[in-house]
């Protein structure tokens, strides 16, 4: 086969992570050994920035398909590559400190996460079943060696191992998904299954059967009820910079996915999957909020969190309107900003013997660390969905989305689960605030955490003041009008 | 001096701008100081030229009108056409210029009763100061709803931080119990936007109107936010607890501004918007008031805990409030608006003294006082000024507001006078009663003269000139209001006749869709 010069400027992007991830593991061989892995992580820093450059220079280019209708270029997947460049860039600062703390001494850390982002850039262009496929396990193998990177805990151990069994099975039922709707439609090709299904003789129960196992496949990965069974343990085990990277990147990773086989490819039988969708949703935002509260772990509240906020992002897609998705894109890029916040917190307070992990590690945070206290509120107020700041924004999208297609009990149940939410952030909050400290804090600091920290407080402040540019990118970059 | 500040052209063009981000600037400013003293009078100059620049508001308020004035109109977010939208009118500029009012008077309240993180305090104080006037100024709904909500945040930290021993209860019960009122309403605002062909803007959401079915579901999605926050009964239960544990300027700010925040929203939006919905549940509502005024009562009869029984004595009038709105007619709104004006003031100086007196001897029971007339007899007269204004005695504000309400009730309906009266008998039941046991009560054990001790040991010493000052600032407009209520109610006239006739207009179209 024959790669025209269209094809590689298209795919320029993923070149860029893959061969600079395929450079650093020599070059790692080549830098003495002491100061290897922070010169390995600014190099993979610059590979991303390096890359998001080309998306930039690429997104202006007219939407185009290349490598025979398997890869596409539209402002839809640079939107999404640009919240993974951001939500990895924001990771690998956050783990500068991280390693150096549990000892996790290997440059392959950061070159895995470069992998694992190349995955999710392969998954944003997917045009094709297989594509997406293809994508989702690049991104999803460096993952689970990486949850696992903490080989002495053996929480770590234990969520690598059941990542990956749940993993490789959802993988499997995403396969089977996909290999039923081949043999429906006789095509793997979004938009051919899309004319496909225009044909109504392909209605048969086994449609809805390969539908429930796409819904299934995809649930997993943004670990939507029920399929969320994995992700408190896997968080909670995982380095946390990879927890973070997991809930935010790996997440809008599959949102991207979803979105296009839903929206592009099914959008024809939009009736057969938006019960199945909107049940999942509704699922994951009442067991998710619920569930957060009774945490004692801060990590696996924040897992249970995620599951929360993957059921409102999943509103979005229910909703099926441009709307939708760009409320969906908006909700995925501040959700990177706010997560990574509030892990970014969670990673200071590891420091020495002292984990951080416990809820009431927090106690009396503000009257040391003031500043520290007050990222930690704007990001659990922006999680919980409070004026002014971005995931207010983010949800009123959402809920604009639904309530123009007059899905108003969805909205009603989504919003009454926000007050539910707001009662596990604002937990947080009043434990740093009003109670007293145990102890001195120790804290983290190095050069990487403050610069996340100060970037993601900005950009949580800045969409919830002023949303209008991030708003209309979104809007400009969904691929239905 | 108006004239003077108005002819400054940016201040003229962005009067409620300056003086709604003029505290968030102030907080943002604070952050740069260490020293407390300077904090206090740093804080205290915020405040003041807050409220000086907010004079011109109400001096310069055209009453010919009830458009909206001083409006500034900017795009915001085009997508869904939200705007930065400004403006006061007739309704809202008196509370304008309550918030700032009560601003640098919580400020004064806090200046020494604050004892750790005293800059915390004070940024906090000026960020809640930004949100509560520009939930009064805010003319698109989304910028309404940003305000509205983004006040939780610094009252839940007032309350949770630097309330008293049981503050954490009460500040989550507080944060919990307004959220969940008020999110519903977020659903009811995008159904508006979207019924009324995709617009925030608020004065064009009045214009349109709403099919009768649509109007009950938003009347009641509305109805949470605003019932809570007044508290009506029965959802007045966060109040007492708010009030107690809350330091005294988040009380003041609680009973001035934070309730009145549901008053007006039934005024601003429930009203004008759902006139016919307003209308069908009105029995309802005026139901819910009166188990308020007389069931708030009593239960501030009980109470051994001034702060209580100012809170229960709260539901009691707002109860009078929410039954003058909801009887259409022209003295009861005009009643309740003016009622609400007045409550700010007789309630928030209220908390005022008991936090003068609580910083003394650090007990809220009525029942450790009792010496007040022989050791603080100049605070005995402010707290008796107060007292006969709380339960409408003649010559005062609230004097006035209830015998409007009284006004209206009567040419409504006449019983419900009796339930009316009842509860300002009861008002001065429990008014009278707790000052009685706080100035003439017990016999002082320790000391005499005014530099006495209480029976606990407690130093005891009269107001001094910063407390006098904050007292004088609330008396003033006791007897401003009691004796001269003309240009209070003037400020309201176009606005509370246009709202009438809004109401009016649908009259007969919601007696039709009913029957």
């Amino acid at each position: 086969m024959i790669f025209s010069l269209k094809d590689i400027v298209a795919i320029l992007p993923e070149i860029t992570i893959v061969a600079g991830a395929c450079v650093l593991l020599l070059a790692a061989l080549l830098i003495p050994k002491g100061e290897r892995k922070d010169v390995i992580a600014y190099f993979a820093i610059g590979f991303v920035a390096l890359a998001a450059i080309d998306t930039l220079i690429i997104s202006g280019m007219e939407k185009t398909t290349v490598l025979g209708g398997m890869f596409v270029l539209d402002g839809y997947a640079c939107f999404f590559k640009f919240v993974f460049y951001i939500g990895t860039i924001l990771s690998i600062l956050l783990s500068l400190n991280y390693v150096d703390e549990e000892k996790i001494n290997v440059e392959e850390y950061y070159i895995l996460m470069l992998f694992s982002l190349s995955g999710m850039m392969v998954i944003a262009s997917g045009a094709n079943l297989l594509t997406i496929y293809l994508g989702l396990e690049l991104m999803s193998l460096p993952v689970y060696v990486l949850v696992g990177f903490l080989q002495r805990d053996i929480r770590s151990n234990e969520a690598s191992m059941k990542y990956i069994v749940l993993g490789a099975f959802s993988s499997g039922i995403l396969l089977f998904g996909i290999s039923l709707i081949y043999g429906l439609t006789g095509t793997t090709q979004l938009v051919g299954i899309a004319e496909a299904l225009t044909d109504a003789t392909v209605h048969v129960p086994v449609f809805a059967l390969a539908v429930i196992m796409l819904v299934a496949g995809f649930g997993f990965k943004i670990a939507g009820v029920p399929f969320h069974m994995w992700a408190p343990d896997a968080y909670e085990g995982a380095p946390t910079p990879i927890t973070g990277f997991m809930s935010v990147a790996v997440k809008a990773a599959a949102f991207a996915a979803l979105l296009r086989v839903f929206i592009e490819g099914l959008s024809t039988v939009q009736a057969d999957w938006q019960l199945v969708v909107a049940l999942v949703s509704v699922a994951s935002l009442v067991v998710g909020n619920v569930v957060a509260i009774a945490q004692s772990n801060i990590k696996r509240m924040l897992a249970y969190s995620s599951v929360g906020h993957a059921g409102y992002a999943l509103l979005g897609l229910v909703a099926g309107t441009a709307e939708g998705v760009s409320g969906v894109m908006f909700y995925m890029l501040t959700y990177t900003f706010m997560n990574l916040g509030a892990f970014g917190v969670v990673i200071t307070m590891r420091k020495g013997s002292q984990m951080g992990e416990n809820i009431e590690d927090y106690a009396g945070l503000a009257k040391t660390n003031r500043a520290l206290a007050l990222a930690m509120l704007i990001f659990l107020f922006s999680l919980a969905g409070i004026p002014p700041t971005a995931g207010f924004v983010a949800k009123f999208y959402i809920f604009m989305a639904l309530i123009h297609q007059g899905m108003i009990p969805l909205a009603v149940i989504a919003v009454l689960m926000s007050a539910v939410a707001a009662y596990y952030y604002a937990r947080i909050v009043m434990i740093m605030y009003m109670r007293e400290p145990a102890g001195e804090f120790e804290l983290a600091r190095s050069r990487g955490l403050v610069y996340a920290l100060v970037l993601a407080v900005i950009a949580v402040i800045l969409m919830g003041v002023y949303p209008t540019y991030f708003i209309e990118l979104a809007q400009r970059a969904t691929f239905i009008m | 001096m108006n004239e003077l500040l108005l002819s400054i052209p940016f201040l003229r063009d962005h009067i409620l701008t300056v003086v709604i981000f003029l505290p968030l600037l102030g907080a943002a400013l604070l952050f740069f100081f260490s020293d407390e003293v300077k904090i206090k009078w740093f804080a205290l100059a915020v405040t003041v030229v807050d409220f000086i620049l907010a004079t011109p508001l109400v001096c310069r308020f055209d009453t010919t009108t009830h458009a909206f004035q001083f409006v500034e109109r900017y795009v915001w977010i085009p997508s869904w056409n939200i705007h930065y939208y400004l403006g006061v009118d007739g309704i809202s500029v008196l509370f304008v210029y309550l918030t700032t009012l009560v601003g640098w008077v919580c400020v004064l309240a806090s200046w020494t009763a604050i004892e750790r993180k005293l800059k915390e305090f004070m940024i906090t104080l000026l960020v809640i100061q930004t949100a509560m006037i520009g939930v009064f100024c805010a003319l698109d709904f989304f910028l309404f709803y940003l305000f509205w909500e983004a006040m939780l945040i610094p009252m839940y930290l007032i309350i949770g931080v630097w309330g008293g021993a049981n503050r954490i209860y009460a500040a989550v019960k507080f944060f919990l119990y307004t959220l969940a009122g008020s999110i519903l309403m977020l659903v009811g605002i995008i159904a508006l936007y979207f019924a009324a062909g995709g617009t925030f803007d608020i004065p064009e959401l009045m214009e349109h109107r709403y099919s009768f079915t649509f109007q009950a579901w938003l009347f009641v999605a509305f109805f949470f936010a605003f019932a809570i926050k007044v508290p009506m009964f029965p959802f007045h239960t966060w109040l007492p607890d708010a009030h107690v544990e809350a330091p005294t300027a988040g009380s003041i700010i609680l009973a001035a501004i934070l309730l009145k925040m549901g008053t007006y929203g039934f005024l601003r939006f429930s009203l004008p918007m759902f006139p016919d919905a307003s209308i069908y549940f009105s029995p309802h509502i005026i139901v819910l008031s009166i188990i308020a005024i007389i069931y708030g009562a009593f239960l501030a009869l009980a109470q051994e805990d001034i702060k209580k029984l100012i809170a229960y004595s709260s539901v009691s009038h707002m109860g009078f409030i929410t039954l003058g709105l909801f009887i259409f007619n022209k003295n009861g709104v005009e009643g309740g608006i003016l009622q609400m004006f007045n409550h700010g003031i007789t309630t928030g100086a209220l908390f005022l003294c008991v936090g003068i007196i609580y910083e003394r001897t650090h007990s809220r029971l009525i029942k450790d006082y009792g010496w007040g007339a022989k050791l603080v007899p100049i605070y005995v007269l402010f707290l008796f000024i107060f007292s006969i204004a709380s339960l409408g005695f003649p010559g005062t504000n609230g004097f006035i507001g209830e015998l409007l309400i009284l006004f209206g009730a009567f040419e409504s309906f006449k019983p419900f006078v009796v339930f009316l009266l009842a509860g300002i008998a009861l008002g001065a039941f429990y008014m009278l009663w707790m000052f009685g046991r706080m100035t003439f009560g017990a016999e002082v054990a320790h000391g005499e003269g005014d530099e006495g001790h209480d029976d606990g040991g407690h130093k005891i010493w009269d107001i001094n000139l910063r407390e006098a000052i904050a007292l004088i600032a609330f008396v003033v407009f006791v007897f401003w209001v009691g004796f001269q209520p003309g240009p209070f109610l003037e400020i309201m006239h176009e606005s509370v006749d246009n709202l009438l006739t809004q109401v009016a207009g649908s009259t007969d179209v919601a007696i039709a869709s009913i029957k």
